[in-house]
């Protein structure tokens, strides 16, 4: 069972309150990209065993979509942040590193 | 004119919570940035009721306001009241990003009361509805069995309950189920 705590309405919310939104943190690239941009951008997807950062909705509460950072190995939740963030906090990735040092996902560390 | 009728004109059941349609309800959406000191003053003033906090509901006579995200409240009063609530809101609003819409007709509201009514909810929802975790005030938008519902305690013995009209005979049987008799589970 995955419990995230929702950033905007603070509720610790049961997965089967949530959707899975896929992996965090795409750029969307569109006209003027290359089409090795556009392809990577469709299909090519981040499939860690360890830290992975997804993005969520709290589809059956406050209907906000939000970040987290989690194990797929343990199911450990590290965080969750809002949407509008591009890139996952400091004080996040910090708080990964002391419990696994080291980690790396795509361009952070 | 047609005489307006709820979804379910006051359905019952009686198990080990009383169940009950409570019949037409004044309900509006109302969407804007709820720190916003126009949206704010604009919900207070239709309805008398302090400006909720998150996750909670705040009420004054027959109405009231349910915190329902960060940019949405349920404006509740009395269901002839809307035409009238409704445009003292769009009045006090106009000029700002926000948006007031009558939806008493598009939900149903429910009543679950009596000793066992958290065990009732309690089967039904991935909520901790222990009496340390909700109380009355409290407001949770959650997942009733397969359909999105809102509900708040009245009392500590009563909860509200709304979901969506098109829903509402789902959601009466699956608290009739849960309400059935016996099968109190004794966990609160
Ligand atoms: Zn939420």
């Amino acid at each position: 069972m995955l419990t995230l705590q929702c950033p905007y309405c603070g509720v610790q919310a049961d997965e089967t309150e949530l959707s899975a939104g896929g992996e965090a943190h795409l750029t969307r690239h569109g006209p003027g990209s290359t089409e090795d941009e556009f392809h990577d951008y469709l299909f090519t997807r981040e499939n860690p065993r360890g830290v992975h950062f997804e993005r969520w909705r709290h589809t059956y509460g406050c209907g906000k979509w939000f970040h987290a950072a989690r194990d797929t190995q343990t199911l450990e939740v590290f965080g969750t942040y809002k949407a509008q963030c591009t890139e996952p906090p400091k004080e996040l990735r910090d708080a990964i590193t002391a419990k696994r040092p080291g980690w790396t996902w795509r361009e952070f560390s | 004119m047609s005489e307006p009728i709820s979804a379910l004109n006051h359905a019952r059941f009686d198990g080990i919570a009383d169940i009950a349609e409570i019949g037409l309800q004044g309900m509006i959406t109302l969407r804007g940035d709820l720190a916003a000191r126009a949206v704010k003053s604009a919900a207070t003033k239709a309805t008398g009721a302090a400006m909720p906090g998150a996750n909670a509901i705040s009420t004054k006579d027959d109405s009231g306001l349910c915190w329902m995200s960060p940019d949405e409240l349920l404006v509740l009063c009395p269901y002839a009241a809307v035409p009238e609530v409704l445009a003292q809101l769009q009045t006090a609003l106009a000029g700002s990003h926000a948006l007031a819409v009558n939806v008493s007709d598009a939900r149903a509201v429910f009543r679950v009361s009596g000793p066992a009514a958290r065990e009732v909810l309690a089967k039904l929802c991935p909520v901790d509805l222990s009496p340390a975790e909700f109380e009355p005030g409290t407001i949770r938008r959650t997942r009733l069995a397969q359909v999105p519902a809102a509900f708040w305690m009245v009392d500590n013995e009563t909860f509200q309950l709304v979901c969506f009209r098109s829903v509402a005979q789902y959601v009466f049987d699956l608290l009739c189920v849960a309400a059935q008799p016996n099968s109190e589970v004794g966990v609160f």
